[in-house]
């Protein structure tokens, strides 16, 4: 049975602890982006995947998910974890020598969940097609999900796969990308204006849809299942899904401060005050 | 000494098309990606009898190597097609992360490597991607010598698990490896027994050594000839059991003497037999326009090249 909204929201909470935990024990890592995308993770995890038990690389006849922008690694470790692809504790050796939970994702150290390596940037989204119409040759109905950066954008083999999704008809594949409008040097619109993404998917031959409210767990699972009503009519799918960088912690927002920052101990306390314990820490 | 007898001139990328061809019968999880280049690479065959399972990506190579990487998961065996260049300096990061790290069983089939694609000039003709290609970590690295050889490397590669960059060339050369002959990938071949010096070739050069070995043999040198088709992983015990014998060896490849088979070669007598080593490449320097043949001597990569460097390691035993 699925989780109700009220147990998604409590999972949410969590994983935003998981994630500021995981960057304040190693001072690095990755939190701003984490925290944006964590409805969406745990929407996609919990709620819209169709998955199997337990993890085998093929991934036949289940719903698969590749993370192209890999350095929003902590969230996809959390969500990850708590969908019960390993054990939650092994989050504490997140960047710790000899750990299967890299800086960024890989398959090399055998961590299930994880199909591809991924942090160097704009190559998720041309691996998720190619397992996309690797599904079609083997006649297997389960779609393909993969999540990108705004920001990631800016890296021209995207646009590569762009033009190829939607000339060979890879109509298996749902596309989001995350607008929070940041990126390491500051707004996207400060560092390279990248003028409307929707016009752009539409004019390479994609179907896009907007989720609004990309932090608000009820409409990122409507928005994900207007993409799946959407998909298997000869075109992909894009989804714009509007974040905030920082989501949840209120002096993490409204700011691309914290897209690669620990939180220091301070910061980490008044960050938990306002993300009570819920399902418990690792 | 053996004759090696030429059947009759032959590119070795008709023999990447044919074995391509072949497993597309054999072996329905291989599956063909191209960038452009259906006619270059001969793949037309397989992509004709076999469209479902054929990828034309249009000019864009990077996505090439995501999607090839993408359609592993799921079981497939990809074989991508394009020229050398594209294939790997071009890609380099795609492979580097999205095949060599992740794994992923890709195989990497690269054209028109080296001086010998000829009249395009320098900015086709990659001398590097040996070197680029050897030192990513799990990658093995094949370089064929004739039609034959590349025909049976392709279709053991389909058999082998992981990532495999198979380069091959675009002239007609001598064709004279056995029909059909079984390919082990990462074992030696011994083409001619010697005592005096060891020449060690790859691709086109190998036909050069065996022209080589007959010169020094009119002149009282006995020379051993090896086939090194697989640079890495590298056959590092034929190497030290020749080099035992003769003392002296001279490296010969289409390539940069930077990175290339020379200096694994290098690497093994280093650590094991340090010995007399020259070197017949090309003295880090880009290429530039010709014919094939034009290119070969003024680069120095034939017989003749591979007579003066063993006169001179010979000196040096």
């Amino acid at each position: 049975m699925k989780p109700n909204t009220q147990q998604l929201v409590d999972l949410s909470t969590q994983v935003r602890r998981d994630i500021l935990r995981m960057v304040h024990a190693v001072n690095s890592g990755h939190p701003g982006g984490s925290l944006g995308c964590t409805e969406f993770l745990v929407a996609l995890y919990q709620n819209i995947m169709d998955r199997k038990e337990g993890f085998d690389m093929d991934g036949m006849n289940e719903d698969l998910f590749f993370l192209s922008n890999g350095h929003i690694s902590p969230v996809f470790y959390s969500v990850l974890a708590r969908s019960g692809y390993f054990p939650v504790a092994e989050l504490a050796t997140f960047r710790l020598l000899n750990s299967r939970l890299q800086g960024h994702p890989t398959t090399h150290e055998g961590l299930p969940g994880v199909r591809i390596a991924s942090g160097s940037l704009g190559q998720g989204l041309s691996v998720s097609i190619g397992a996309a119409q690797a599904k079609k040759l083997n006649n297997d109905n389960h779609l393909v999900y993969t999540l990108m950066g705004d920001g990631e954008l800016q890296e021209g083999q995207n646009w590569e796969a762009i033009m190829y999704a939607a000339a060979k008809k890879v109509d298996n594949i749902i596309a989001t990308v995350d607008l929070n409008g940041k990126q390491i040097d500051g707004s996207t619109d400060e560092v390279l204006p990248m003028g409307s993404i929707r016009a752009k998917f539409e004019a390479f031959g994609w179907d896009v849809l907007d989720i609004e409210k990309g932090n608000d767990i009820e409409a990122v699972i409507a928005g994900l299942n207007e993409a799946k009503a959407k998909t298997g009519k000869g075109k992909p799918v894009c989804i714009l899904l509007h974040t905030e960088m920082g989501n949840g912690v209120d002096f993490m927002m409204y700011t691309h401060a914290w897209h690669g920052k620990a939180p220091n101990d301070e910061q980490l306390a008044k960050a938990f005050e306002q993300n009570a314990e819920t399902l418990g820490d690792y | 000494m053996k004759k090696h007898i030429n059947t009759g001139n032959k590119d070795t990328r008709s023999g990447f098309g044919a074995g391509l061809t072949e497993l597309g019968q054999t072996n329905e999880n291989v599956v063909a990606l191209c960038a452009d280049l259906i006619g270059s690479l001969k793949m037309d065959d397989f992509k004709k009898n076999h469209p479902e399972r054929f990828f034309q990506i249009g000019i864009a190579e990077a996505n090439m190597i995501g999607i090839a990487a993408g359609l592993t998961i799921g079981g497939k065996i990809p074989f991508t097609g394009t020229f050398a260049n594209f294939s790997t300096g071009r890609v380099y990061d795609q492979i580097r992360q999205s095949v060599a790290y992740s794994d992923k069983n890709v195989k990497i089939c690269a054209s028109h490597a080296g001086l010998t694609l000829g009249e395009d000039g320098a900015t086709h003709q990659i001398l590097e991607d040996i070197g680029l290609m050897k030192m990513l970590p799990g990658m093995t690295v094949i370089n064929t010598c004739d039609y034959n050889q590349t025909k049976a490397a392709t279709m053991a590669i389909a058999d082998h698990h992981g990532p495999v960059y198979l380069r091959f060339g675009r002239p007609s050369v001598p064709n004279f490896t056995p029909e059909n002959g079984t390919f082990e990938i990462g074992k030696a071949v011994l083409l001619n027994e010697g005592s005096d010096v060891t020449i060690i070739a790859t691709g086109h050069l190998v036909w050069e050594a065996l022209v080589a070995a007959e010169a020094l043999e009119a002149k009282g040198i006995s020379a051993e000839v090896i086939n090194i088709h697989t640079i890495k992983p590298l056959d590092e015990e034929a190497i030290l059991a020749s080099l035992a014998k003769t003392k002296c060896v001279v490296t010969a490849e289409e390539h940069n003497i930077m990175g290339g088979l020379g200096e694994s070669v290098a690497r093994v007598l280093a650590l094991n037999n340090p010995s007399p080593q020259e070197f017949v490449a090309v003295n880090d320097s880009f290429g530039e326009s010709g014919t094939p043949d034009q290119l070969m001597d003024k680069y120095k990569l034939n017989n003749q090249a591979i007579v003066a460097a063993v006169e001179k390691v010979m000196k040096r035993k």
